[in-house]
């Protein structure tokens, strides 16, 4: 209703609504133009042509069955993470903390690899791994949610603090139970006995990861398009006074969601350190506690079109990290070239969520 | 009064937003320097939209706007400064955690000086009368000493026409007095103040003048010592109107819902119910007269467990005799008792529904818990979906659209329709056809009845007295918090009806 | 006894650049931005000024201007950590993308410029050791302004320039913000858009200018880290989680920069107070002492919320994006 003195040349409207493929034809556009400035990019640094560029690119994921099973395992982790932050984020509640929640997964996961091993049978030392890794995650995840449900303490900031306490917190036991005294770190984990190492399935060592990933994946996106709990969710995120009046508990909720989210999280940082690292440094997350932020976002919190996002971004930075390692770069070549592709993509979102109206000319779309 | 040229003419304004709704038709308003003029309806008149357009909110689709005897355009509230009209609207616009001092001076150029801002503040406090510590945080403020701050600060940036939407809306007793005072004083150093409302005491005890508007249209303006609040409330309130709405009598009432001295204090700490008591009966509807911001959506809002209440008793009393205690327990406890209580609340998108939702979805804001599964039924909402779409006829792409994207008497059907699938035992409605067309208006009054005609106990907030006295078989007046009197809808006369809403009683004696 | 001429010195040399951040953060957010691409822009900000001054010290070879050595590196880093800062304003401003996500895509974009170029300046230097060490240039930015060997010259006046830059920017950016009108306006904007845009405030104009600002501010501490407290040597990630300290900084000083001052000083020292504990400790328990920071910085959040008390509370549009159609 605001009237303008004079009529700017672009005036910008929401959008009601945009069917989902011209949506997604707008993603698109965008991916294929990060590509064209990725390209040009590559080709600035490594003088090469741009398909030679395109052509690593996809050397990196898929050159050689191990390199296809890397990919795999890695989009296992990284969907893992996003589908853990994903409830929470359906719940407008920022979990910014998936790397602690990680952290203190792994590092319950490899104190009972350490301390338990020989001790017990194996598989009972695995099913406590689960439980412990659940259970730390769980209460890393629960602590913001209480204060928020209480006091609603601003969580963005709170679950990203938590995280530093977290590594901090695996520093110190880093310290504590270095191989050999004085390195500073862990080592591979029980490398003799391979105890408490998630078993191979199929001769594959990363095909239990994937499959239960897979899995997580389809119960995630039941849990919150069918389950009573995720209808909820929904609806504490989408309006507190709406829930409220049909008797929605709501910080019970955010309470139940976080122990959830923070859970899922603590048992991603368990299939990393049993499942493929065997070991535990404070950067085992390798920053997955953010990139799943954007794969949930960028998914629009849908855990099957997260299947999607988390092997775009795997695909390319692995690709990226073929570029540098093939024409003698910085792997943090690969970090860029996500960087650029992340900002293209988030940038269409506008297009899909606003309308540009041109005044000057014919009314014409964006 | 000696005769001036006025400060604002306003003629022929037109204002229709979104294509048919006509919120003004042809007003004709003049504003007079060294004069309150009280500009006198009931909601939903069009007195709001009509001052938008002075101060640069709206701008007019029709008509001509002279200030000072000069034809102007105002485009945008900055152009209503330049010709110093200033508005005082009911949501106040100004930033909690600054000072009132920083509030005032918000916007302006120039070099920060707060200590002259603050000597210029206490010389227009000193001069008008008002009490503001130009330190003072807005958060730690009272909602009256925020609105004076509003005020000042449209005096402190030389606005000399002055436009107060419903001010004494949020003030106790004490604080209009004082408000009114204030007022005063300004008239008398010359300024053209217009105070919007719907208060008749207010307007005898305040204005020199009277405009009145009824459903978008210029009534009339007199002077208010030449007229009377019945002859007010006549113009406001128009002539009965016959609007043919069935009133079946009803079938064996008996009580359902007995409150008792139910009072309740906003967060502010303003009463909002004072003592509050009423019985209602099921088989019946009983319908809640008063003017806006009375009381009413507090007193739902308790009923249905979600108010906090300071005291009083709630009471449901079951078919069987048995009475339980509504009052300390939440929509969930209520429900869990039993109760079948549902409630089509005012902000039918903010809390009723979820805009985002489609229909199918919002059905399940009831439906969800049922049954031990971990899942919710899916089917059951659907199916509820199709059947209020093709009952109620609402008009929609599909049930799997989300609801903002329905106009507002098909999202009232879709909440109505969820509301009353329930089977419930007490029904409360508020505003339940605000700004739906005649027919989706019938198509709900319609489903009401057919409520009360099952034996539920209808509690029905409305504002359109024509529609009350012919709906209801009781009705009550709440004034200010207060039950002003409970009168049977058969033979209720619209006049005094009008008159207990705006008056205890109804009676001259205020 | 416990060495405090030792330890002070290092402690300010340690929050320096934490004061730079969190300076450059608070001003930001009080435009309502969470800009979590702060410890990348920091990253920026090094690699930025380590570029320019290394072609500038191949290029000078030995006759080094001293002020050119000083300009270069200054001009650049904010150069870069403007672009850093526009990049964010553009997403999140004009384009009204979710803060958060491209908070975290710039963070892993600035520490991969940051590592990219440095490897690859580190090739083009041929160096043994995977560092750039730029000796030369540190020298005019790590000498003190007055010095000298008494107490009180240690204490206060052995620091290079830029932290002394760091402390007047903050008190500055304190007194901006507390007491000019430009300082109110953009307070406002981060409180209550709606508000300042009603009340004439240009919303966009000033998150524009208060991000970019803060951006290269922050871009600062990066610099200053590497060219006087590393003593001119870049290494991969050698910046470390610093930036993500700012931020907590940000909240433990409750957005208020003139607190910053002392306050980046406490974490600096908390974060060297290992090193001047008696040895013969369990070296594990350093690791604890880092945690103090963050587990500090999080009671501070929790008790300001639950204090309720205003002033104290993050700015409340912090990290909604602001459109004026919105209802």
């Amino acid at each position: 209703m605001h009237e303008k003195t004079h009529n700017p040349l672009i005036h910008i409207s929401k959008r009601s609504a945009m069917p989902w493929y011209t949506a997604w034809a707008i993603r698109g556009i965008a991916l294929v133009a990060a590509l064209v400035v990725c390209a040009i990019v590559s080709v600035i640094v490594t003088g090469e042509d741009p398909f030679q560029i395109y052509a690593t690119i996809f050397e990196g994921s898929f050159g050689s069955s191990r390199k296809v099973w890397m990919l795999l395992q890695n989009i296992a982790i990284l969907l893992c993470v996003a589908l853990a932050l994903t409830p929470a984020f359906k719940m407008r509640f920022w979990n910014l903390g998936g790397e602690g929640q990680m952290l203190v997964g792994g590092l319950a996961t490899a104190a009972c690899m350490i301390l338990l091993a020989g001790k017990i049978p194996n598989w009972l030392l695995i099913v406590l791994m689960v439980a412990a890794s659940i259970l730390a995650g769980a209460i890393w995840g629960m602590i913001p949610a209480i204060f928020k449900a209480k006091w609603n303490t601003n969580e963005t900031l709170f679950t990203l603090m938590m995280n530093y306490v977290a590594t901090q917190l695996v520093a110190y036991f880093i310290i504590l139970w270095e191989v050999p005294k004085g390195a500073g770190q862990i080592g591979i984990i029980n490398q003799k006995t391979e105890a408490g190492w998630l078993p191979m399935l199929f001769g594959q060592k990363y095909m239990l990861n994937v499959l239960i990933v897979a899995l997580i994946c389809v119960a995630m996106y039941v849990y919150l398009k069918y389950s009573k709990h995720g209808y909820e969710i929904s609806v504490v995120g989408e309006s507190e006074r709406t829930a409220r009046y049909v008797g929605i508990k709501v910080g019970k909720v955010i309470i139940r969601t976080m122990l959830l989210s923070g859970a899922l999280c603590g048992f991603a940082g368990m299939l990393l350190v049993g499942g493929t690292e065997h070991t535990l440094t404070t950067t085992i997350t390798a920053g997955r506690g953010f990139t799943a932020v954007m794969v949930s976002w960028l998914a629009k919190f849908n855990p099957i079109w997260m299947v999607l996002t988390s092997f775009l971004i795997v695909f390319l930075s692995r690709g990226a990290g073929q570029i540098a390692t093939n024409f003698g770069l910085s792997p943090s070549f690969a970090d860029i070239l996500t960087g650029v592709i992340l900002f293209f993509i988030i940038g269409s979102e506008f297009f899909i969520n606003y309308k540009l109206n041109f005044r000057k000319h014919e009314a014409k779309e964006g | 009064m000696e005769n001036k040229t006025p400060a604002v003419k306003m003629r022929n304004i037109t204002k229709v937003f979104a294509g048919k709704v006509v919120a003004n038709d042809k007003v004709w308003l003049d504003i007079y320097r060294g004069e309150i003029l009280a500009l006198l309806g009931e909601n939903g008149s069009g007195k709001t939209t009509l001052m938008n357009m002075l101060s640069g909110i709206y701008f007019p689709d029709e008509g001509t706007i002279t200030i000072d005897g000069k034809d102007v355009v105002i485009r945008s509230p900055k152009d209503a400064f330049a010709l110093g009209i200033g508005m005082i609207h009911q949501h106040f616009k100004l930033v909690d955690v600054l000072t009132a001092a920083e509030n005032i001076v918000l916007g302006l150029e120039g070099k920060l000086d707060l200590k002259t801002a603050e000597r210029e503040i206490r010389e227009i406090c000193d001069k008008y009368g008002f009490e503001v510590d130009p330190n003072q945080k807005i958060y730690d403020m009272s909602v009256s000493q925020k609105q004076t701050v509003e005020i000042v600060k449209v005096l402190y940036r030389g606005a000399d026409i002055l436009i107060l939407d419903e001010p004494t809306a949020v003030l106790t007793p004490q604080e209009t007095d004082k408000l009114f005072a204030v007022l005063r004083n300004m008239r008398e150093s010359g300024k053209a103040i217009v105070i919007i409302t719907h208060k008749m005491h207010e307007v005898e005890a305040l204005s020199d003048r009277v405009a009145i508007l009824r459903h978008g249209q210029f009534v009339g303006d007199m002077l208010t010592k030449n007229t009377n609040a019945q002859e007010m409330t006549n113009m406001m309130v128009g002539h009965a109107v016959t609007l043919n709405i069935d009133r079946p009598e009803p079938v064996d009432p008996k009580p359902r819902i007995i409150v008792e001295g139910l009072t309740v204090r906003s967060e502010d700490g303003i009463v909002k119910l004072d003592d509050v008591s009423f019985t209602a009966n099921a088989g019946e509807i009983l319908g809640i007269a008063g003017i806006s911001g009375c009381g009413q959506k507090e007193l739902l809002e308790a009923i249905a467990g979600l108010q906090p209440v300071e005291h009083g008793s709630i009471r449901y009393i079951e078919d069987n005799g048995e009475e339980e205690e509504l009052l300390g327990k939440d929509p969930l406890a209520i429900s869990n008792m039993g109760v079948s209580l549902s409630f089509v609340p005012e902000d039918r998108l903010g809390m009723g529904l979820v805009g985002n939702m489609d229909l199918a979805d919002n059905m399940m804001l009831r439906s969800f818990r049922r049954g031990h599964s971990l899942f919710a039924d899916r089917r059951f909402p659907r199916d509820l979906a199709q059947t209020v779409v093709e009952e109620l006829d609402v008009s929609t792409p599909g049930i799997s659209t989300p609801v903002r994207r329905l106009s507002g008497g098909n999202v009232q059907k879709v909440l109505v329709g969820r509301e009353i699938a329930s089977a419930p035992t007490v029904l409360l409605t508020a505003y339940a056809v605000r700004g739906l067309d005649i027919n989706s208006s019938y198509t709900i009054y319609d489903l009401i009845n057919r409520q009360k005609q099952a034996g539920v106990a209808v509690i029905y907030v409305g504002e359109d007295l024509d529609v009350l006295l012919e709906l209801a078989d009781r009705i009550l007046v709440l004034c200010g918090g207060k039950v002003s009197g409970i009168v049977p809808g058969r033979g209720a006369s619209k006049r005094d009806v009008g008159m207990m809403m705006t008056r205890l009683g109804g009676n001259g004696n205020a | 006894m416990f060495d405090f001429i030792g330890f002070i010195p290092r402690a300010v040399m340690q929050g320096t650049p934490l004061l730079f951040g969190s300076t450059g953060e608070t001003l930001t957010e009080k435009s309502g931005n969470l800009n979590l691409g702060i410890p990348g822009t920091m990253y920026v900000g090094a690699i930025c000024g380590v570029i320019g001054s290394f072609f500038y010290e191949q290029a000078a070879g030995a006759n080094m201007n001293p002020v050119l050595g000083v300009a270069i590196p200054l001009l650049c880093s904010l150069l870069g950590s403007l672009l850093m800062g526009l990049l964010y304003c553009f997403l999140t401003v004009t384009l009204r993308a979710n803060q958060n996500v491209t908070g975290l895509a710039m963070t892993t974009f600035g520490v991969g410029i940051g590592n990219f170029f440095g490897g690859s300046l580190i090739k083009l230097s041929g160096s043994e050791v995977p560092a750039i060490v730029l000796s030369n240039t540190s020298a005019l930015f790590s000498r003190p302004l007055i010095g000298g060997n008494s107490w009180f010259a240690k204490l206060f006046l052995s620091y290079g320039f830029l932290a002394y830059a760091a402390i007047i920017i903050a008190l500055i950016a304190a007194y901006v913000l507390k007491r000019t009108r430009k300082g109110l306006h953009l307070r406002a904007v981060g409180e209550d858009p709606k508000t300042a845009d009603a009340a004439g405030v240009n919303v966009a104009r000033y998150k524009y200018i208060a991000t970019c600002l803060g951006s290269m501010i922050a871009g600062l501490g990066g610099l200053y880290y590497i060219m006087d407290y590393t003593s001119g040597i870049w290494s991969s990630d050698a910046f470390g989680d610093r930036g993500w300290l700012a931020i907590a900084l940000v909240i433990f000083t409750i957005w208020r920069p003139n607190v910053g001052v002392l306050a980046s000083f406490l974490f600096g020292g908390l974060y060297i107070l290992h090193m001047y504990i008696p040895s013969g400790m369990n070296l594990a328990v350093k690791e604890l002492y880092k945690m103090i920071p963050y587990v500090v910085t999080i009671i501070v959040l929790v008790i300001s919320s639950m204090r309720n008390k205003r002033e104290n509370q993050p700015p409340a549009s912090l990290g909604i994006p602001y459109f004026r159609e919105e209802r």
